[in-house]
């Protein structure tokens, strides 16, 4: 019988396969997720019904297209189910595994269909044989059922028809793992095969929200006409009327096209079962996954790239996270273990929760792990809380399993997770109890077009800042930027919350000429914010208000720029970019790397701010001899020209704030003299502040070098009076200063009126 | 017969230019920029076209000319692969026909900026024409901005 495909050519056959294909592809996720239930529920002839129906319905489009393999495989397969239905063959988990493996064939051969057009070359008749003989008895027992691979796995290695699709046709997509090479990989990974591109390229809209969408438009293109007339009658209570209807269209229109993009969580959660059936019955071990809120609904492409990173975590939970069930016992456990994935939307963000009842982290042995690789100090492990412990499982490289496991535990792991979602904007944070189990909590924006987010100037452009980076904002005036904000050779810091703060300054990072430089009398603008761990502030010009805004991407040739993450047309039809605080956190580092600053901290991981009852200041002494002071020592850092040192006395002394401030120059004296430095004009000094009960004491150095941890393993004797005790920093011997000390000797020379110590 | 071709138009430092006018998706008066300072020198910014953003090279800064006095460079907007792209030129004129047979490729003494990117000349009304090739200046921007 000549079949369709011999009395069509072109265009109408093709346009019937993709709809074939798209129609496969919605049966067969309907169909592997009846067949879990039909596990739970083996005697359930509802759910038998549905399966059949599919398997029915693709063999019947198969026979019409001319596709002769699937139809001979789906004859099998309807057989069999037809056998359930009519209850002269029982379901045994021998059958469902038969089914499943029918999944997966069918699956391959659409593959083929959507790649080559063919049904490819390879030979099912084996899988074809098992099926039938499923029919009348499960095989011999010397083959477990649930320990023989799906069929799909070829035992000749040499295929002449590859599997996955070929490349051409899923270019836009390309699979996140490289495609899963079919020979010796076990089947846990096939339903994170590459997704059909075909099925990816439609969607199905309500047929309710499309009509409410296009009323919408109608009503926008009445507005239009209205306010056109009003360009011409110039009425303005009219003009105001038609913009707020104009304003109220807008955000309905704006919400139902959201809708039409959202998708509920059961699309990526329904493969999530499979999973976790498969890969429970290779490690040995049992689970079951139940999932709450599975119609939260989140962004099409969100949900795209999520796909992958939950599959990971769940694939961890059961491999890493639940015990085998004897240990499940012997804990008083149910020998099957329980992973829970819950979403929920809160707060404008879409959670999702996967949780297992297992043995959770132990963040004693994550610190052995740390310790052991060097990523720790014992000293800073003594000081990390189980939290921050728990926080390393996100670092490159980390993976707790004692053993590789063919399943998780590759290299690639939660790091990759972590900033998968985090490109997106969302977060991914972890919490365990030793015994109990642990979960994984994602917090995922529901959308990517439209966001939240603050404005800010500087150098009179206008920039947006993404809100979820946002930490806090300050403000420094007058005196509190001096106290607030201390300069070190082109690296500022600020003091934050008992913290130093990295701080980066926009004019500079954009290479833009600040509107005035803020003086001392005038505010500085920090805005807090987080990229990663590392927690830093932006100085700018201004800070506006915050937005909603529409993303738009940069033009290719501006991607390369990294402190930009996009841009947007603000109200008055301006553009201001978005900056990418990821990229601006690079260039903090950047910005270290360049100046030499701050690389004695690089030991620890740069999340760590610097504490500062530990930071030291590096300097240079006018005899050019290095000396640290603790910070906290430190009340300002200033820097002045050597013509407003004025001489009273034979002391030294400068207008400082209204006031006069003795000053010390600490090298010369050390070796009981007065002055060391240069004199002349030009020269320029580094003074440090020293407030004491209200007195102020200025140290004359002749530059700042660095700022560095108090982590300091040499220690020598104090040499001399005024030093506490001298250590190798940055690989010079550096006597660390006893700045009490010095003031009460200064203060009594003075009482004394000479200048012997 | 001689062919023909439409060319826009348009006058860089009082001199005579054109692109083939298949390649102008529009031309605009002088647009609002928001600078993009990190961007290769050649970029000027970004303007909003219709709610579109739109990066503006400025042919200027390409022929290594100073910056005009007034400041108010027109948009002759051109198609690419990737979407519509600014030239900002000193002032838009008529889009012209030109005589296919008084093509001729650059002269051998043409040196420097301009030798990138134009294609060749024509003679209109005994001025000379210079062809800019549209392609050749979207490859000056292909290069990573230098930093």
């Amino acid at each position: 019988m000549a079949n369709l495909r011999q009395l069509w050519g072109g265009r109408v056959l093709e346009e019937f396969v993709k709809d074939y294909l798209i129609e496969c592809q919605e049966g067969l996720e309907q169909f592997e997720t009846q067949l879990l239930a039909l596990e739970r529920d083996p005697t359930s002839k509802q759910v038998v019904s549905a399966i059949f129906r599919v398997v029915h319905s693709i063999k019947g489009a198969s026979g019409f297209l001319g596709f002769p393999k699937m139809a001979k495989v789906t004859h099998q397969g309807e057989e069999l189910l037809g056998k359930l239905r009519d209850g002269s063959r029982e379901t045994t988990p021998a059958v469902v595994s038969g089914l499943l493996g029918l999944i997966d064939v069918i699956r391959r051969i659409m593959q083929s269909i959507e790649a080559t057009g063919t049904e490819g070359d390879e030979d099912d008749s084996a899988f074809i044989a098992q099926l039938k003989a499923l029919q009348t008895a499960d095989p011999a027992p010397s083959t477990p059922p649930v320990a023989t691979p799906p069929p799909e796995v070829p035992p000749e290695p040499a295929q002449p028809e590859p599997i996955a699709p070929e490349p051409t046709l899923v270019a836009e997509k390309p699979p996140a793992e490289p495609a899963p090479s079919h020979a010796p990989e076990p089947s846990a990974e096939s339903p994170t095969a590459p997704a059909s591109a075909l099925t990816d390229s439609t969607i199905r809209v309500d047929v309710a929200l499309l009509d409410k969408l296009m009323n919408l438009v109608g009503e926008l293109v009445l507005t239009r006409n209205q306010m056109l007339r009003c360009s011409l009658v110039r009425d303005e209570a009219m003009f105001q009327a038609s913009s707020q209807r104009l304003n109220l269209i807008t955000t309905e229109l704006q919400e139902g096209m959201m809708k039409t993009r959202m998708q509920p969580i059961r699309n990526l959660s329904s493969k999530l079962p499979r999973v976790v059936r498969d890969l429970a019955i290779q490690c040995g071990k049992q689970a079951t996954i139940i999932m709450e809120g599975e119609e939260t609904e989140l962004d099409r492409t969100l949900s795209e790239a999520i796909k992958d990173p939950i599959a990971h975590i769940v694939r961890n939970a059961v491999d890493h996270g639940l015990e085998t069930p004897e240990q499940r016992v012997a804990r008083g456990k149910p020998p099957e273990g329980v992973i829970r994935l819950r979403a929920y939307h809160e707060g404008g963000m879409v959670n999702i929760e996967v949780s297992d009842d297992g043995n959770g982290i132990d963040p004693a042995k994550l610190k052995r792990k740390a310790l052991e690789r060097g990523w720790l100090t014992e000293e800073q492990a003594a000081s990390w809380t189980d939290r921050e412990l728990l926080g390393l499982i996100f670092r490159p490289g980390f993976s707790t399993a004692e053993t590789l496991s063919m399943v998780s535990g590759r290299g690639v792991g939660m790091d990759v997770v972590k900033s998968r979602i985090e490109s997106i904007g969302g977060s991914v944070d972890v919490s365990s109890r030793i015994g109990e189990g642990t979960t994984m909590k994602m917090k995922i924006p529901l959308t990517l077009t439209i966001i939240n987010a603050l404005i800010v100037s500087a150098g009179g452009d206008r920039f947006a800042i993404p809100q979820v980076n946002l930490v806090e904002l300050i403000r420094l005036k007058g005196d509190a930027i001096g106290a607030g904000m201390i300069n070190l050779q082109g690296t500022a810091v600020s003091r934050y919350r008992g913290k130093l703060l990295p701080l980066v300054d926009l004019n500079r990072v954009l290479n833009i000429e600040a509107e005035a430089r803020p003086t001392e009398s005038d505010a500085v603008n920090i805005v807090v914010l987080q990229a990663d761990q590392q927690r830093f502030g932006l100085v700018v010009d201004r800070i506006d208000d915050a937005q909603e805004i529409v993303v738009r991407p940069l033009a290719r040739q501006l991607k390369s720029i990294s402190c930009l993450a996009g841009a947007t047309i603000m109200g008055d039809g301006k553009i201001a970019l978005i900056l990418d605080v990821f990229g601006l956190a690079k260039d903090l580092d950047g910005t270290r790397d360049r100046t030499g600053n701050l690389t004695a901290r690089d030991d620890q991981p740069a999340s760590q701010p610097i504490d500062e009852s530990h930071a030291m200041i590096l300097l240079r002494g006018t005899d050019a001899s290095p000396f640290a002071i603790g910070l906290r020592e430190v009340d300002r850092l200033e820097t002045f020209a050597a013509s407003t040192i004025e001489w009273i006395a034979g002391r030294p002394l400068m207008q400082y704030r209204g006031n006069l401030l003795p000053l010390l120059d600490v090298a010369a004296w050390l070796t009981n003299k007065q002055w060391l430095g240069d004199t002349s004009d030009s020269t320029w000094y580094q003074i440090v502040i020293h407030e004491h009960e209200g007195k102020r004491l200025g140290l004359v150095f002749d530059k700042v070098l660095d700022i560095v941890e108090d982590r300091l393993d040499v220690r020598g004797e104090a040499s001399r009076t005024g030093v506490q005790f001298t250590a190798a920093i940055m690989g010079r011997a550096t006597e660390v200063l006893d700045v009490p000390q010095i003031r009460d000797r200064y203060e009594e020379s003075l009482r004394a009126g000479g200048v012997a110590r | 017969m001689n062919s023909l071709q439409q060319v826009c138009t348009f006058q860089i430092d009082g001199g005579l230019f054109g692109v083939e006018v298949k390649r102008v998706q529009e031309v605009l008066r002088h647009h609002e920029m928001t600078r993009v300072t990190l961007a290769q020198k050649f970029i000027r910014g970004l303007i909003n076209l219709r709610g579109q953003i739109v990066m503006a090279i400025d042919l200027r800064r390409v022929l290594e000319l100073p910056n005009a006095a007034d400041e108010k460079a027109m948009n002759l907007v051109i198609r690419t692969e990737d979407g519509p792209v600014s030239f900002l030129v000193d002032k838009i004129l008529d889009v012209i026909d030109v005589d296919e047979s008084t093509f001729e490729p650059p002269p051998p003494n043409l040196h420097g900026p301009t030798r990138r990117i134009v294609r060749g000349s024509y003679t209109v009304a005994d001025r000379l024409l210079l062809l800019v090739d549209a392609d050749a200046v979207l490859a000056l921007i292909e290069q990573p901005a230098s930093s």
